[in-house]
């Protein structure tokens, strides 16, 4: 009976804490990394090449981001923002927060694995007459991806459990709607299992298309490091 | 067809280059001579701008530049009619053997791909490593990645290749592939300046010898002469250490 019961709730459940992980916690994923992925080789770059002023700049803005909780970056700009006229929607806030913090991280990742390029082959590359951006373009770029890949990887699996945090800013993602079912069935272990259930559904897929990524990329280092 | 003067260089307090002076003619193949820290590698790097001097100038294809206040305009000009070869290869790692040739001619020169590629593959042919087109450098020997330097230098058609240690990194068995794709250009004419420890390359390949101490030029002269016949006491010193070692052996 009890048995019963609770298969019931699973089932019920189940598409409505899917659909919106479907519609919310995938794109909400996917476009914050996106954008913190652009910000991270921004902020690389400009370290790398030790553009003053903008180096400054990127590491202050590394600082701040890496320095505070993501919790209470949401808070400041869904709840604390307004208090200037500066009001911005759930899913827009959200995005905005996870992308800036996100790409804090992706920065230093992707900082440290053009460092890891070694130097002489951006000599060769001036030497052949090549320009600064070609050889960032061409030569370093493509093998510190290739080095950042595994980490950055490990920062979007991170992400995608990250985004429960948006549902503290009324982002109607999978958390929040499972707590509403939480609210109405008085079922909270298994429900918050199930939930679980699904984000570690979502790093599967992930972790599965990272090892994919990683052999498709590993054509030119079989064997490093002879 | 090159001519270095008054070429000063410092790291800080230390000078490593003290006043320079270098003359270069076509077809010269000049071995560069001297211990570790004698500025060798130093004065190569500066010739093509990967260190910038505090004090000097540099003749070159009848134009004359400043070492020390050079635009980038000017490094590009000569970095096309010149080539370097390096003593870790530098290779592209994320680029084939063919495309470490063509990278440079397709970015840099803006050459037409399908004529880059055929460039490129006349390049490896020619320093025999046809087989070797699609193959990563990983996938390489040394001594075949060293050629795969050598033939994106040729690629470009430079006046004059500068070569810092170029089977320094090498196994033994691995630098006589080297040297001899080294001596085939030599004797092809093309002008070459080699910074080594090969003194047998630089007794037979070379016709001129500098040898370098404490960041000044302390000898020059035609290589039989240098060899048979050195002035300085310093140069005598080092001919007979690298003699005494031979001769263990």
């Amino acid at each position: 009976m009890a048995d019963e019961h609770l298969l019931a709730v699973i089932v019920d459940s189940f598409w409505k804490i899917l659909l919106p992980g479907l519609t919310m916690t995938i794109p909400l994923t996917i476009i914050s990394f996106t954008l913190a992925l652009l910000l991270a080789v921004i902020a690389a770059l400009v370290q790398f090449a030790d553009l003053k002023g903008l180096k400054q700049l990127a590491r202050f803005y590394i600082w701040i981001f890496r320095g505070t909780p993501l919790l209470v970056q949401l808070f400041v700009v869904f709840y604390g923002l307004p208090n200037i006229g500066i009001l911005i929607d759930p899913f827009p806030a959200a995005v905005l927060v996870f992308s800036f913090n996100e790409g804090a991280y992706c920065a230093e990742t992707i900082r440290a694995a053009l460092e890891s390029v070694p130097k002489g082959q951006f000599e060769a590359g001036l030497c052949v007459g090549m320009s600064y951006m070609q050889i960032m373009r061409r030569i370093l770029l493509p093998q510190a991806l290739r080095t950042a890949f595994p980490p950055l990887s490990n920062s979007l699996i991170a992400m995608v459990k990250d985004t429960s945090l948006a549902a503290n800013i009324t982002v109607t993602e999978m958390f929040m709607v499972t707590q509403r079912i939480v609210a109405r069935t008085y079922e909270p272990l298994i429900l918050y299992i199930e939930v679980g259930f699904i984000y570690l559904l979502f790093s599967t897929v992930l972790t599965f298309l990272q090892r994919i990524g990683e052999n498709k990329l590993s054509a030119y280092e079989h064997q490093e490091g002879r | 067809m090159l001519e270095i003067k008054e070429l000063h260089k410092s790291f800080g307090r230390h000078e490593v280059l003290k006043g320079l002076n270098l003359s270069v003619k076509q077809g010269d193949v000049i071995a560069i001579l001297g211990r570790s820290g004698s500025g060798k590698t130093t004065l190569l790097r500066c010739m093509n701008f990967l260190e910038t001097a505090q004090s000097g100038t540099m003749a070159f294809d009848g134009e004359l530049f400043n070492l020390a206040h050079i635009t980038k305009q000017e490094i590009a000009r000569v970095r096309k009619k010149t080539a370097f070869v390096f003593q870790n290869f530098n290779l592209f790692r994320n680029k084939t053997a063919l495309q470490n040739v063509t990278e440079g001619l397709i970015t840099a020169r803006k050459i037409p791909k399908a004529a880059a590629i055929e460039i490129g593959k006349r390049a490896l042919d020619k320093v025999d490593l046809a087989g070797k087109y699609d193959a990563y450098p990983h996938q390489l020997s040394g001594g075949q990645q060293q050629r795969v330097a050598i033939a994106r230098a040729i690629a470009g058609e430079p006046n004059i290749i500068y070569f810092d240690e170029p089977t320094s990194a090498l196994d033994p068995a691995l630098i006589h592939e080297v040297l001899t794709v080294m001596r085939k250009l030599a004797d092809e004419g093309m002008t070459m300046l080699v910074v080594t420890h090969e003194m047998n390359f630089a007794r037979n390949v070379s016709n001129k010898v500098i040898f370098m101490d404490a960041g000044e030029i302390i000898e020059a002269q035609p290589a039989e002469r240098f060899f048979d016949h050195p002035i300085d006491q310093r140069t005598k010193a080092f001919l007979q250490t690298y003699n005494a070692g031979s001769s263990i052996i």
